[in-house]
């Protein structure tokens, strides 16, 4: 029903490329995560998708047609905005129906799809209202209802949680995953936060300036990060680099361990340091340990654990979980 | 205002400084109105003076009523002046809405282009626009005066709208363009709406020099049947005898009309001239 194909899509504004190449295959059903640091592209390519942007080669591929020289709203597409952009004017119905409107579908059919997807996101009982008069949270799940009433190929969603609070963004994560199990629909999703990509995505696209890094599902992209970009982004808190050669690794440039991977002891171990700063979230304890070798190691560690700032201790890695890296940053399998 | 950043001692000061401005603001509206209800005697021996029961008189508004054919300036005023005004918010509004929303080769040149007009006075055109009047056969018409005033216009409000367009989310307009809206209809259901208050200044920036005009009445549409309120008024004024009741009672009208026109605007207008100071 909903399947997306990216044949080396470019783009550029001027003279500075903001994609190179850029291929990738969609399968029907699929949730798709672009992730990547603000200005790494993933945005645009959004963009190019829906058809906002035009892109400067390469094609794009909707259900296998061809939809470069197709206006946004013949793609079959719905996208959701990371400012909700909700019609001031229109009522919360009327905001959702306007697409269909536009469309010429039957009025009957639009009052089942609205009536549908208000009961799914429970909107019933604002219906009536305009969106200077709901919450925030309201408004996204109105802006969500607005996508499913066109019934698309494909859902495009630009950073729907960015303008939620906390506890709001967690509550609307799991409704995104909920209704991406309800309507088995295709689903690109665009964010700058990791934690969302790792939660939500069946594939994850990693983005680093205008590039892919990596595509893999999440946990694939946690065990076998490709390079250095990858397994640094993927990860909280981040993965450790260390200089190998200090540490006396052969044969790499850089070695990675993730924090969750070391082992403190007070007595003996790999690396001698000294606890700079302790955090405690509750359920883990991070401490950050300058070591004599290398620089500051965030070590994770699980429940409660005290330790007092420059007591001396010794960590050591799982040589399991150590990565190594070559000079360009490759991982070396 | 919270009493930690108000002193009442400025708050004094300021609004004697707010109070003496508009005093002096108001001093020559306040001067023609009174002397419109004057008799001629009186406006000379005492400008200033209130009109009492000797020298109350409607002179003025008589001689007015019946020299010349006042309705019908007022109604060419304000055609030519609701004419021009729609035509400057609705080409201004889209150049804006291009110029801000389209990337185009030429975009920023075109912008440059469509400002410089702030800088030039249309007045030094004068003599080249009365030949293109006289040429076009437009001369001593309505439509004549209609042109040049949305001309005399455009630079301004198509500056200060650009400047308010790139303001409005571009979330929602591509919003519109995924639900299958036309540009138009974008831009006249979704843009103009949010705009509302920055049209409402150039409609007022607008709209009073256009009431006001004197010029371009008197060069290119001087006749019986074209003339505007203001050229109307000076028939009262001669070389050697100036019928100052009939002048001052002419313009005591004139100022009605346009401050109709500035109530509707006005509360618009506030929202104008503060938005984009804070959000």
């Amino acid at each position: 029903m909903g399947s997306l194909q990216l044949r080396s899509v470019r783009k550029s504004f001027g003279a500075t490329e903001v994609l190179h190449d850029i291929d990738l295959d969609v399968a029907d059903g699929e949730f798709v995560i672009f992730v990547g640091p603000s200005g790494c592209g993933k945005s645009t390519l959004l963009r190019i998708i829906a058809g906002l942007e035009d892109s400067s080669g390469g094609e794009v591929l909707i259900d296998g047609q061809k939809v470069d020289n197709v206006p946004p709203a013949k793609r079959g597409i719905a996208m959701v905005f990371q400012t909700y952009a909700l019609y001031p004017h229109l009522t919360v119905k009327d905001n959702m129906a306007l697409g269909l409107r536009q469309a010429k579908t039957p009025t009957e059919e639009i009052e089942t799809r609205v009536a549908a997807a208000s009961n799914m996101l429970s909107l019933d009982d604002y219906l009536k209202r305009r969106p200077a008069q709901l919450s925030g949270g309201q408004r996204q799940r109105v802006a969500i209802g607005r996508a499913i009433v066109r019934e698309p190929k494909l859902f495009l969603f630009d950073e729907p949680l960015s303008n939620l609070d906390a506890a709001l963004r967690v509550n609307t994560r799991l409704e995104i995953a909920r209704l991406h199990r309800e309507l088995k629909a295709t689903m690109i999703y665009v964010t700058h936060d990791q934690v969302e990509a790792m939660t939500l995505a069946d594939k994850i696209v990693v983005m680093n300036a205008g590039r892919i890094e990596q595509i893999g599902s999440p946990m694939e992209l946690y065990n076998n990060p490709a390079n250095l970009f990858v397994a640094g982004f993927i990860g909280s808190p981040q993965m450790n680099f260390l200089p190998a050669e200090a540490l006396g690794f052969a044969g790499a440039k850089t070695i990675g361990v993730r924090p969750e991977h070391l082992n403190l002891s007070p007595e003996k171990g790999d690396w001698k340091g000294k606890v700079v700063h302790v955090e405690h979230l509750g359920a883990d304890t991070n401490i950050y340990v300058e070591t004599e070798k290398a620089d500051t190691i965030t070590v994770r560690t699980f429940g409660e654990v005290h330790q007092a700032p420059d007591s001396v201790l010794f960590v050591s890695a799982d040589p399991k979980h150590v990565y190594r890296f070559d000079e360009a940053g490759k991982v070396i399998r | 205002m919270s009493k930690a950043t108000h002193s009442p001692a400025r708050s004094i000061a300021a609004h004697a400084v707010l109070l003496t401005y508009t005093l002096i603001a108001l001093f020559p509206v306040f001067v023609i109105v009174i002397n419109s209800f004057k008799s001629r005697k009186a406006i000379f021996s005492s400008p200033l003076g209130l009109p009492g029961p000797e020298t109350f008189s409607l002179i003025g508004y008589e001689t007015v009523m019946k020299r010349g054919d006042f309705p019908l300036y007022f109604q060419n005023s304000l055609i030519v002046t609701v004419v021009s005004l729609f035509f400057v918010l609705l080409f201004g509004a889209m150049a804006a809405f291009a110029l801000s929303e389209y990337r185009f080769k030429g975009n920023t040149l075109m912008g440059l282009y469509l400002a410089l007009g702030i800088m030039i006075p249309i007045r030094l055109g004068t003599v080249a626009i009365l030949q293109i009047m006289v040429a076009s056969g437009l001369v001593n018409t309505l439509t004549a005066l209609i042109l040049v005033y949305t001309a005399q216009a455009l630079p301004l409000s198509i500056f200060i709208l650009s400047e308010f367009m790139r303001t409005v989310s571009d979330d929602l307009k591509n919003a519109g363009r995924i639900d299958g809206l036309s540009e138009y209809k974008i831009f006249f259901t979704l843009v103009l709406p949010l705009v509302r208050p920055a049209m409402a200044t150039v409609a007022v920036f607008t709209m009073i020099p256009i009431w006001n005009d004197l010029w371009f009445p008197l060069i290119i549409a001087p006749s019986e049947a074209t003339k505007t309120v203001t050229l109307g008024a000076q028939m009262f004024i001669g070389q050697f005898q100036t019928d100052w009741n009939g002048v001052l009672s002419a313009l005591a009208l004139a100022i009605v009309p346009v401050l109709v026109l500035y109530l509707i605007f006005s509360r618009q207008l506030i929202r104008g001239i503060t938005s984009g100071a804070v959000k």
